[in-house]
């Protein structure tokens, strides 16, 4: 059936509160509320206080009571109303949920998921916009999971919920409204296979959340410019599809990386290097990134739209390999 | 009331048996045979023995980087713990955790954290989950005065109180934050006066006193079972050694060394057990050379038991190679 993005990880998050009732969520204003973003509107009505429980505004508290309530065998899934404000509580992602299996020694896990939100576009400035999703994937024991459309929302949400490791989960605030073909009731799609959103044969762009759709659109023109371009969004970046990388490029020799993120140590830097290690052979031209400016972000409109990667950027990067 | 001759026997083995290890351990890291960082709880027996006799083996219990002797006062197995210290495969975490991240979850031991503040909000996760399961254990959240400074606390004691949780707050005062003293870090007077503003009862009490430190948590405890919410005890104590093995501890003043070294709270329950004719100095020598016992079987089966894999880098950092 059809659904939006935020509708597709409401009905993840239903099926799996329905299937399991070790799993309860808990973060700001989730409860009657429904959600900053409306994302978890009903859910409270439907399982009740218990189950979706509203914390006052103490993000410490919030992913830190996740790891403890996992670790004596609860499955939260814990929601941090703004990525920006998992910088507050690092800690607990870094130091904690992701090094506890580790350090002692295999005897506890940590089956939690921490759910955020994307991305610019609209008017948030530097402090409720950024996509700092690269700074969790430099920590071992985290996985990353980054959909972008509405079938994998959903898909990967009830993986993650599953997973006995600590997960991060990142919405994106320009796809909440995207519609979709979601289907009813449980499917699991797994963690660390990378889907072709759009099948080529003479460029690879790598891109995801918000950025597929980007790319999609830069394929079209693209197409009408007689380049044939594939979009490939690995949907996690931790496991991260390498192999799937690998090939498309062994297809097409060429590769661009779009990431919304500042240029500087984001993911597509890591992309680059994987393939520029193990695939330099493959290629027929440099590896590009298109990516943000390495500046805060800004509020005006106008300044905005030039911080973000355009369609017409993405365009001019692929043509400049040809 | 008067507590039982067998009990107050208990605590003096378990206190000499505190008392054994860290000595064996200062001795052995001395020697350089224990490598890292290493705190000691010298002096601070009496706090581990008496909250740990209050608790279950199914109650869960949240650690520092300082709590060799909480663990052993919770059931840790000492074999286990030493080995873990020397860094080796036999070790309760497999050597991946060493001295400050000590865990055993299956005696309820949440795990030491390095991470001075992030012990908190773990605990009330604990806490959170043993209602959520509608058990009736409790968790204690042990820290010390320096800790009690991290901004976590706040977060974690209102939320805590706000929900009734099952969980007592125990603040360790051992009179100094590393190098810096109470009076240096703290603007109370006592960590407990902070309660009021949590809603939640606070007492400060003698911590050499095993009977006091066991009485009052005692009530905090029941308290806590019966759904009556957090309590925040303090036991002042003193710190025999440097904030780390290494550490001369020259901040100190040697007259309040001195004063605090008559107090020591093993020697005090031995000459309350003889004062009151449970015990004869025999006795007490006999308990005194069983514990010695258990810690050289828990030295020799650290020296003698193999070093880990080398594989076992890669391992445990998911449940999975991903």
């Amino acid at each position: 059936m059809q659904m939006t993005y935020a509708e597709a990880i409401r009905d993840g998050l239903r099926v799996e509160l329905k299937r399991d009732p070790k799993v309860y969520m808990a973060g700001e204003d989730i409860g009657p509320f429904g959600g900053c973003f409306g994302v978890t509107a009903g859910l409270y009505n439907e399982f009740g206080p218990k189950r979706i429980v509203d914390t006052p505004i103490s993000e410490n508290f919030i992913l830190g009571h996740a790891v403890g309530a996992a670790g004596c065998g609860l499955r939260p899934v814990v929601e941090i109303m703004f990525d920006d404000f998992m910088t507050v509580c690092f800690d607990e992602m870094a130091n904690q949920a992701a090094k506890i299996r580790y350090m002692f020694g295999g005897k506890a896990k940590v089956p939690m998921v921490c759910v955020t939100i994307n991305g610019a576009g609209v008017g948030a400035a530097a402090q409720h916009s950024q996509s700092l999703e690269a700074l969790l994937t430099h920590i071992p024991g985290i996985i990353t999971v980054i959909p972008s459309n509405p079938y994998d929302a959903k898909g990967l949400l009830i993986s993650a919920i599953r997973d006995d490791n600590p997960v991060m989960y990142y919405e994106h605030k320009q796809l909440l409204g995207v519609a979709g073909e979601v289907p009813e009731g449980e499917y699991a799609i797994p963690l660390g296979k990378a889907d072709i959103k759009r099948g080529g044969s003479d460029v690879t762009i790598v891109a995801w959340s918000w950025m597929v759709q980007k790319s999609l659109e830069a394929a079209e023109q693209l197409a009408k410019a007689g380049i044939n371009a594939e979009v490939l969004d690995p949907r996690t970046l931790v496991p991260l599809d390498k192999e799937a990388i690998l090939s498309s490029v062994a297809k097409t020799g060429r590769l661009v990386i779009v990431q919304e993120a500042c240029k500087t140590m984001g993911f597509a830097s890591e992309i680059a290097a994987i393939i520029a290690e193990e695939g330099l052979d493959l290629l027929n031209a440099p590896i590009l990134r298109v990516a943000a400016p390495n500046t805060p972000i800004p509020f005006s409109p106008v300044l905005e739209q030039a911080y973000i990667p355009s369609v017409e950027g993405i365009v001019a990067a692929v043509k400049s390999l040809f | 009331m008067e507590l039982s001759k067998e009990k107050l026997l208990d605590f003096y083995q378990t206190m000499a048996t505190c008392r054994a290890f860290e000595s064996r351990v200062s001795e052995l890291f001395a020697a350089g045979k224990i490598p890292g960082f290493v705190h000691l709880s010298l002096g601070q027996e009496a706090i581990a023995t008496g909250v740990m006799a209050c608790v279950e083996k199914d109650d869960k219990v949240g650690l520092h980087h300082r709590s060799h002797s909480e663990m052993i006062a919770k059931g840790g197995n000492t074999n286990q713990m030493m080995a873990e210290l020397f860094g080796k495969a036999t070790g309760i975490c497999k050597g991946k955790g060493g001295s400050m991240h000590l865990a055993d979850m299956e005696m309820g031991i949440l795990g030491a954290n390095g991470i001075l503040g992030a012990g908190f909000a773990i605990a009330a996760g604990a806490a959170f989950a043993c209602r959520y399961n509608e058990t009736n254990d409790v968790t204690l959240c042990l820290f010390g005065d320096g800790q009690s400074n991290r901004g976590p606390i706040h977060e974690s004691f209102n939320v805590a109180s706000l929900w009734k949780l099952p969980i007592v707050w125990i603040c360790e005062n051992n009179g100094f934050g590393l190098s810096n003293p109470v009076k240096g870090h703290l603007a109370t007077d006592n960590v407990s006066d902070r309660a009021s503003a949590y809603g939640m009862p606070g007492v400060t009490v003698d911590g050499n006193d095993v009977v006091a430190v066991y009485e009052t948590t005692r009530e905090a405890v029941n308290r806590a079972r019966r759904g009556d919410g957090p309590s925040l005890l303090e036991f002042k104590t003193w710190r025999w050694h440097g904030h780390f093995e290494g550490d001369p501890g020259n901040y100190k003043d040697p007259k309040d060394q001195a004063e605090w070294l008559k107090k020591d709270p093993l020697l005090s329950l031995g000459n309350k057990l003889i004062h009151q004719k449970y015990a004869t100095q025999a006795d007490l020598d006999a308990m005194q050379a069983k514990s010695e016992a258990r810690i050289d079987e828990a030295v020799k089966f650290a020296e003698e038991s193999p070093w880990p894999d080398v594989s076992e880098l890669y391992t445990d950092v998911y449940d999975r190679q991903l």
